[in-house]
């Protein structure tokens, strides 16, 4: 009976419920995961990254962490292809934002821009939603540094730390228990929130030998210098394997206890 | 302005070129922990004074105001329609713009309708934001922008520029701000062929923008 109200996303189904609008939510969960957990000195964004076939080129870029602006960066989950058109539809409104005020824009109003772009086509003009999730990480005067989570619905919130992609619901749960396990409302440091990303795409990744290959860390932060601009890091694969090797002897050592 | 000498294929509209000199004064500075602007209240054309309480300095939000000059439609068509968009940019973000981008906005307008439908208006911009002190832009009708400690458009320039070079320092108090401006507005009577008796002044402070009232000192 649903059936017959799939096919558009601009009709409701009879239950109040947008079905095109949820089948992308759908599609992105078989997508590789990305986390992002935000800590006090920075943002970390951690992606899962999905190697199709060994034939493939080695990347100059990455396939997962996009740079917007100086003090922005978004993480993708969902088709890649759509991505791309919202990724520059994010560059160019930060952009002209900062010609027109010569100030960089406030992270919320980013987002809200793209998400209301992704918005429009689950109301207008019969096209299909954008099958992309995106985790945004950015830095702004008024509020820091801050965590947003966008959907296809055009929908977005802001986060300490969250999940997207395939088996997302697992690694919620892992960082309900993980993340500030004491409830103190304090923030982590980047090192231990980039521990925690990394334990938490080993259990999303379950089955798969955690390698510095498969799994993409990035990390914003400031500069420490009277500029303070963001400094956008991707791991090396040194530095990530450091990361894996201690999770690892964490993970070894509680199991003893 | 008068376009259509330099460039005859130009698509700007060719308004009448106004020969009328803009007459309008006004002075603006920077102090410790505030910003003053002051805008002389005459509303005339050539020989005619319309009225003598004109306010010339709009309240953009609680952290800038805009003393403006200029013919009076340009002059509060212009106005208006950069403090309301201010409004509406506060309403969308939920905090007030910074001075930076708010002064860079007001450019911005200028300089994109340059060629096209000038806005034949310039302005002081005053601020105060507690991270970073009072501030004063100077933007005129081409969309040039300084960041400046003092500044004055129009005629008063001649006489009040020397003044605040004289007599201007960092870090002034609010008292010392006002003496300042009493002497250029001294000096305007006895030396400035028009005659303003009245100036508006508002102060740009932590508290916001306030009109203040120097005659009655």
């Amino acid at each position: 009976m649903a059936r017959r109200y799939d096919s558009s996303t601009t009709t409701f189904s009879p239950e109040g419920r947008l079905h095109q609008v949820e089948y992308a939510i759908e599609a992105i969960n078989n997508a590789g995961t990305c986390v992002g957990i935000l800590a006090k000195d920075g943002i970390v964004l951690a992606s899962e990254r999905q190697l199709t076939s060994g034939l493939l080129a080695p990347a100059k870029t990455s396939e997962k962490t996009y740079k917007l602006s100086q003090h922005s960066t978004c993480c993708v989950a969902g088709l890649t292809a759509d991505a791309n058109i919202l990724i520059d539809q994010a560059r160019l409104r930060a952009g002209r934002y900062e010609y027109q005020y010569q100030e960089p824009i406030p992270m919320e109003q980013l987002v809200e821009h793209v998400c209301n772009y992704k918005q429009a086509y689950t109301q207008y003009g019969g096209l299909r939603p954008f099958g992309v999730s995106f985790l945004f990480a950015g830095y702004d005067q008024h509020y820091g540094f801050q965590l947003y989570q966008t959907d296809p619905s055009g929908n977005y919130s802001g986060w300490k730390a969250t999940v997207i992609g395939s088996n997302n619901q697992a690694g919620k749960s892992l960082l309900k228990t993980e993340y500030d396990p004491e409830s103190t409302g304090e923030l982590p440091s980047v090192e231990v929130a980039l521990r925690l990303a990394v334990k938490v795409l080993n259990k999303t990744m379950d089955g798969t030998a955690a390698s510095s290959e498969k799994m993409e860390l990035f990390v914003m932060s400031r500069e420490d210098t009277e500029e303070k601009l963001c400094v956008h890091r991707i791991l090396t694969n040194d530095e990530a394997q450091k990361v894996i090797d201690e999770v690892e002897a964490e993970g070894a050592g509680a199991g003893d206890s | 302005l008068d376009f259509s000498e330099h460039s005859p294929d130009s698509q700007v509209s060719t308004r009448p070129s106004n020969s009328f000199v803009i007459m309008d004064s006004l002075l603006g500075f920077v102090g410790g922990d505030f910003a003053i602007l002051a805008a002389d209240a005459n509303a005339a054309r050539s020989i005619l004074v319309f009225k003598q309480d004109e306010d010339k300095i709009v309240p953009l939000s609680k952290k800038m105001a805009m003393a403006a000059s200029g013919a009076q439609g340009d002059r509060v068509q212009f106005s208006e329609y950069i403090q309301k968009n201010i409004v509406l940019n506060e309403l969308r973000a939920g905090f007030p713009m910074s001075c930076v981008a708010t002064a860079n906005f007001v450019r911005h307008e200028i300089a994109s309708n340059l060629r096209r439908k000038p806005y034949n208006v310039n302005c002081l911009l005053g601020g105060f934001e507690a991270a970073k002190g009072g501030c004063l832009y100077y933007v005129d009708y081409f969309g040039t922008m300084h960041k400046m400690n003092f500044a004055c458009h129009g005629h008063c320039a001649a006489f009040c520029l020397s003044l605040f070079d004289r007599h201007w320092k960092p870090n002034m108090t609010l008292d010392e701000g006002k003496e300042l401006m009493k002497k250029c507005f001294t000096e305007l009577k006895v030396r400035y062929l028009l005659n303003m008796p009245k100036f508006v002044v508002k102060v740009v402070d932590a508290n916001g923008v306030h009109e203040i009232d120097l005659a009655a000192e």
